[in-house]
């Protein structure tokens, strides 16, 4: 299973290398290569400055914002699909793009700068998994806690939506909605590196924390009082695997906006590729959610003459392509 | 080994049992039997601490168990569940292995030490051929050897063991009944289980609690506890009970259905 690994690894490394060519301004790979290389060891430069601006200061954020989204949103699908049990989870089941979605509308409506919006936007995501939490906690003491915090997550997923909703309706419709609707699309367009700076702490402390417990995750797919029986703490391990999964998904849509689909078909691939076994299947999620978002973004912008939201184009290409994975799998489904 | 004292357990406002007392000591088979409904599950969930008792003690090795935290309660109680099929495909010699989770930390997985108890585990119950299996690909029967195996890799003094042989055909229940009282014997391990067979209590148990529909129950071995009254009284069906000698010469009781 390890040369798995590793071949998503490399697999990755070559599409990073690939995607800095790709876009309405090709660059050569070597040429690639070269500007890259010049950060760390004295090479004169044979390029034009524009190239290396579009290297560095486009290519570059973008594509580690790609890397860094498509990893987030699948681990925390592969975690949630494993912890709820059940394949049909995403990264969003408990309301946290609802959220996200709700803080990032009333930043703009308030008028407030990318950094505000990204901050209200990572805040509301947890205030409303939050919520479910606390839901799904109380009313969970009877019977199965682990539905009922999902059903919990819907009802707060609706309502967040239905504010989201109301938002939109008070904004102005020449300025402000608009903003907010290309928001809600998903995209890597505008990410520089101060949002990585920003994003990229949550997401690699959640994504670390969540790969450590890859073998107490497969218990806990043995249900509630199985795993208690075994000897877990189940309620506390929820909630450090929720935090976690709920950190890096914030994160990635707070950068990112809602980009759909990601974190439910890519979980679905790796473990056809490497099994259920969590301790693989976390870190397979991760690097191929990275290799594909980067593929689908580099589609996103070279496709067309415009260039669409990301958010559509993963829609669009992942569910066709999830009604493959599913005719092909045996038994996703119990 | 295990003591109950004056157990009183229920859901919510409903309490289901009452005043429940009982010994099990290491290498003891205590068979509870009792139509459904009449709490066999609820009174199972409580000794596990997976539901809060209403009033009374449980023991382990002298001590209540009531403020252990799950890992050390897992240390010396294996659970049984009856078999079930996850919703993702785990190889079997991974779900043995999940067995070690009270003796880890919850960022370690098993390691060597681990995996050779777990292959042990396999191994007492005949089905080291499994071991790269499917779970959710092989019989009924064999998943639940391989909960067992699961429950022996945890090391328990105690198994408690839920229905082990419902949903069997009639060869497995008879493996797996076989398997059950070799661990009792051989490992002296105390195991609790939940039939819904008097014969196999009779076949099998060396103490029976039967459970009966208002909450009372009666304790004690398997031909005091079951007799031909008991099982018209609590299940309403007529049954005699007949004493038969083996082959080996050996006499055993068994019951049938009556005219």
């Amino acid at each position: 299973m390890k040369w798995i690994l590793w071949s998503l690894g490399l697999l990755l490394c070559v599409l990073i290398l690939l995607s800095f060519g790709v876009g309405r301004y090709p660059v050569p790979a070597d040429t690639v290569v070269s500007i890259l290389a010049a950060q760390i060891f004295p090479i004169s430069a044979h390029w034009t400055p524009e190239t290396e601006a579009v290297v560095l200061g486009i290519r570059l954020p973008r594509i580690f914002a790609a890397i860094l989204v498509g990893a987030a949103l699948s681990i925390s699908g592969a975690s949630y699909q494993g912890l709820f049990r059940n394949p049909m989870v995403s990264p969003g089941i408990l309301g946290v793009s609802a959220g996200a979605s709700l803080g990032a509308a009333l930043a703009i409506l308030l008028g407030y700068g990318m950094l505000g919006i990204q901050t209200l936007a990572f805040v509301w995501g947890l205030l409303a998994v939050g919520a479910t939490w606390l839901i799904g906690n109380t009313l969970g003491k009877r019977g199965d806690p682990v539905l009922i915090m999902v059903l919990a997550g819907i009802i707060i997923g609706t309502l967040f939506t239905a504010f989201v909703s109301l938002v939109k309706f008070v904004a102005d419709p020449y300025n402000t909605l608009p903003t907010i609707t290309f928001w809600l699309m998903g995209s890597l367009a505008s990410v520089d590196i101060p949002d990585l700076w920003l994003a990229s702490p949550p997401i690699l402390l959640g994504l670390g924390i969540l790969i450590a417990f890859g073998w107490t995750l497969n218990v806990l797919c043995f249900g509630d009082e199985e795993a208690k029986a075994l000897g877990l703490e189940t309620g506390r391990l929820r909630f450090a695997i929720i935090f976690c999964a709920t950190l890096v998904t914030a994160a990635a849509v707070a950068i990112a906006g809602i980009i759909g689909l990601v974190g439910l078909i890519v979980p679905h691939l790796a473990r056809m590729l490497v099994g259920p076994d969590h301790r693989v299947l976390l870190p397979a999620s991760a690097l191929m959610g990275a290799s594909f978002l980067l593929l689908v973004d580099n589609l996103a912008r070279a496709l067309f003459e415009v260039e669409i939201p990301l958010g559509i184009v993963t829609s669009i290409l992942g569910a066709p392509f999830f009604l493959y994975l599913l005719s092909r799998s045996r038994k996703g489904w119990n | 080994m295990l003591e109950v004292q004056h157990l009183s357990c229920g859901y919510g406002q409903r309490t289901v049992l009452q005043d429940v007392s009982l010994q099990l000591h290491s290498g003891e088979l205590m068979c509870l039997l009792g139509p459904n409904g009449v709490g066999k599950t609820t009174l199972f969930k409580t000794l596990l601490g997976l539901l809060p008792a209403r009033s009374g003690n449980i023991l382990l090795e002298g001590k209540a168990t009531r403020h252990w935290s799950r890992k050390e309660f897992a240390q010396r109680v294996g659970y049984v569940p009856q078999a079930h099929t996850p919703p993702f495909p785990f190889q079997v010699q991974d779900v043995v292995a999940m067995g070690r989770v009270a003796h880890l930390g919850v960022f370690s997985a098993p390691k060597t030490p681990d995996l050779l108890i777990a292959e042990q585990a396999l191994e007492t119950l005949g089905i080291t051929h499994l071991a790269k299996a499917s779970y959710t690909e092989i019989s009924g029967g064999e998943r639940q050897l391989v909960l067992i195996a699961r429950a022996l890799a945890q090391q328990p003094k105690l198994l408690v063991m839920d229905e082990p042989t419902s949903n069997l055909d009639y060869g497995n229940q008879l493996k797996v009944m076989a398997h059950v009282r070799q661990i009792a014997e051989e490992q002296n391990i105390g195991i609790l289980l939940t039939t819904h067979y008097p014969n196999h209590a009779l076949l099998y148990g060396t103490q029976v609690l039967a459970l009966d529909r208002n909450l009372g129950y009666r304790l004690g071995s398997p031909a005091d506890v079951i007799t031909e009254d008991y099982l018209q009284h609590t299940y309403q069906v007529a049954v005699e009970i007949h004493e038969i000698s083996r082959r080996d010469g050996h006499a055993t009781r068994l019951c049938i259905p009556g005219y």
